[in-house]
């Protein structure tokens, strides 16, 4: 078995909050919380979790974009958690990103042969021909016909704009690659269009991927394993299947149940959370959920659940073993 | 109409044309629908549906001409069927003034992001109380009284200390009930909600379809729901109403649609939803449907679909634009080959 790609253990991170007063500077914004997680070579691992559970921030410290407080990333063995900018400078190639919006993350005044062709400038000294024939290449692979590379992004629909996004992740063949939301801004029709681009690229290329997004169903069309994020903490994680068939954890089972049902027949009936997530700079004692948690023990207050190995490869933070959680939501019992 | 219980709102022919650089560009073309008392209608579409550009012309929140045309009829009848039988008001023909009466009174709307559509510098209770010392014309102090029943109703906690918070102050899921009540503050006999979930968290947005769900069943209040989650569709309309570069494509109850859909843009859309379903395997492909949605400046001649469509014909479906034809109870669906596509034995 090979060692995974890449390997995240223990990682923190929080931001300074500014507020007003005396004492408020000390305030802190937990959005990394221990996260560990691994991705194995060719595997791809979804990450879910409402807005403020951290996703995006971990996106973003496995690509040591961010430098972490706390914790330990491994790429490919190497250890690159507060590696200097010159010497990440070799592995920033084989790790890359796809953004959100493909509106916001495209220069509009470059042509897309700048777009598609500036990691090559960027990190390979390659002649002029070099670049066209690589450039027209990447537009190849996701779908893009040679003349798009002399147009601008304005010219090109969301879908499109999407796929020049994914086209310069890939130019330098990235042995990784992070998708942050990459299909929640698209419309509908054509988020499945990406989403088969991504899971073709993915199987041909064998990349690594890190899929974040909120949408379940989404990531569990796409992912081998699934990591369920809430307030910076991983609180599931486990291959696709399992978590979707036997959630482990009360979060899990509730993201479930609010995700609307495209079926007019399987109406209403479910156990919603009530509530707001709770603010990351002042998180509840002990388990993050518990304030939300429909089973909550008054011994979920006291300390934080481990993350344990509830099934083969299947972890959950819960401290409760007595639930028969479902995606059904009506198996559940207290 | 010959209906003895005529549509609460009845609109006909609804077109709305924006001038652009290469003319008159149609982001609604001839839109008739019909909304009943305590009815859901669902208005589903994409980017340049036109499904936005009807809430706001139902609203006569559009700018004036030149730059935009509306057309068409848009008759608000009076919300008891005995006062005054079928009458009703042309919305598109009333003076500014008279609209401001209706508007927020009558018919409320509830926008996408509830951040830009509160004042960031005033409190919400004054927020709320607003629309009604404008349009019940009471005292504010009475109004601001109305607006805590109303942060109950919309399961706001502590609704009184809530009246001087800012909306910064407030979460997005809670934002958004603010603005529900503030829609709801006149007992509008019509609410248009226009993607009022879109920007919120999923456990979010369940709370939110429960509140409206409910209230609607207190108030028997009509809803106008604009939506590009199909999801969404199924858990709370009565009918839906697919548009597609301006134009209806199909209309239907929501079990027609998701039992029968007759249009193949319908299937194609209903195909790329994902689906949780934890039997299926994993890194499977999702149907999905080809090509982009079309530019309004640049819509294909005939079917607006067609480009994408794998029904298409040449010459019958890239040529006129198809006509609104009736299936069976009240369907109705814009395509030349319904009947031979849903009719397999047939050979086209």
């Amino acid at each position: 078995m090979n060692a995974p790609l890449v390997v995240v253990d223990g990682l923190e991170k929080w931001f300074p909050v500014r507020g007003s007063g005396l004492f408020a500077s000390r305030a802190r914004l937990r959005a990394l919380d221990g996260v560990s997680l691994t991705v194995g070579r060719g595997e791809v691992v979804g990450v879910v979790g409402e807005s403020g559970s951290g996703k995006t921030t971990l996106g973003r410290a496995v690509l040591r974009l961010l430098v972490p407080n706390a914790g330990r990333i491994l790429f490919d063995g190497v250890d690159i958690t507060n590696l200097s900018r010159r010497a990440l400078r070799p592995i920033r190639p084989r790790m890359q990103l796809v953004f959100q919006d493909p509106f916001a993350s495209l220069n509009p005044r470059m042509t897309v042969r700048g777009i598609v062709g500036a990691p090559l400038t960027v990190h390979r000294q390659v002649s002029r021909a070099e670049h066209a024939v690589a450039v027209g290449e990447a537009l190849e692979l996701v779908g893009l016909p040679p003349g798009a590379a002399e147009r601008y992004p304005h010219e090109f629909s969301g879908g499109q704009r999407q796929r020049i996004g994914i086209a310069r992740a890939l130019i330098l063949r990235p042995d990784f690659l992070v998708a942050d939301e990459p299909v929640s801004a698209l419309d509908v029709s054509i988020q499945a269009q990406v989403i088969n681009l991504l899971l073709e690229l993915q199987s041909r290329l064998s990349l690594a991927i890190l899929f974040i997004a909120h949408d379940l169903a989404v990531v569990g069309h796409i992912s081998d394993r699934i990591a369920v994020m809430y307030l910076g903490r991983i609180v599931e994680l486990g291959p696709t299947r399992e978590v979707l068939s036997h959630p482990l954890h009360p979060y899990t089972e509730a993201l479930f149940a609010a995700a609307p049902v495209p079926d007019p027949r399987r109406r209403g009936r479910r156990a919603l959370l009530t509530g707001d997530i709770p603010s990351p700079i002042a998180p509840p004692s002990g388990c993050a959920f518990r304030t939300r948690c429909r089973y909550a023990l008054p011994a979920c207050a006291e300390a934080r659940p481990e993350f344990r190995e509830k099934q083969p490869g299947h972890f959950a933070a819960c401290i409760r073993d007595d639930l028969t959680l479902g995606p059904s939501a009506q198996g559940a019992h207290q | 109409m010959p209906d003895s219980d005529p549509a609460l709102l009845q609109v006909e022919e609804l077109s709305v044309r924006f001038r652009a650089e290469a003319g008159m560009l149609t982001a609604v073309d001839r839109l008739s629908f019909e909304l009943r008392r305590g009815e859901t209608l669902a208005i589903v579409g994409e980017s340049g549906s036109g499904k936005s550009v009807t809430s706001l012309a139902l609203m006569r929140l559009l700018p004036p001409p030149p730059g935009c045309e509306v057309s068409g009829r848009v008759l608000l009848r009076p919300s008891n069927s005995h006062d005054g039988g079928g009458g009703g008001v042309d919305l598109l023909g009333l003076a500014p003034e008279q609209m401001r009466q209706v508007r927020g009174n009558r018919i409320a709307m509830v926008f996408q992001e509830p951040m830009t559509s509160l004042n960031p510098v005033h409190p919400i209770g004054a927020q709320i109380a607003e629309a009604l010392v404008y349009h019940r014309r009471i005292s504010r102090a009475v109004a601001l009284e109305a607006a805590v029943d109303l942060l109950e109703r919309v399961g706001i906690p502590e609704p009184r200390r809530r009246l001087a918070s800012y909306p910064h102050q407030l979460s997005g899921g809670m934002r958004q009930r603010v603005m529900i009540a503030i829609a709801l503050s006149c007992d509008p006999d019509v609410l248009i909600a226009d993607e009022p979930t879109t920007a919120l968290d999923v456990t979010i947005q369940a709370q939110i379809l429960e509140l409206l769900a409910d209230l609607q069943r207190q108030s028997g209040m009509a809803v106008i729901f604009i939506t590009h989650n199909l999801g969404v569709v199924a858990e709370i309309a009565d009918r839906v109403l697919v548009l597609y570069a301006g134009r209806v494509m199909e209309q239907a109850s929501v079990l027609q649609l998701f039992d029968y859909p007759l249009n193949p843009y319908t299937t194609g859309l209903l195909a790329s939803v994902p689906v949780l379903d934890p039997t299926a395997p994993t890194r499977q492909g999702l149907h999905a449907i080809p090509g982009n949605v079309p530019d309004p400046q640049r819509l294909p001649a005939g079917c607006a679909f067609h480009p994408r469509c794998a029904h298409a014909v040449a010459g019958r479906c890239d040529t006129a634009v198809p006509a609104v034809e009736a299936a069976d109870g009240g369907h109705l669906v814009r395509c030349v080959r319904w009947r031979e596509i849903h009719q397999p034995e047939t050979v086209p």
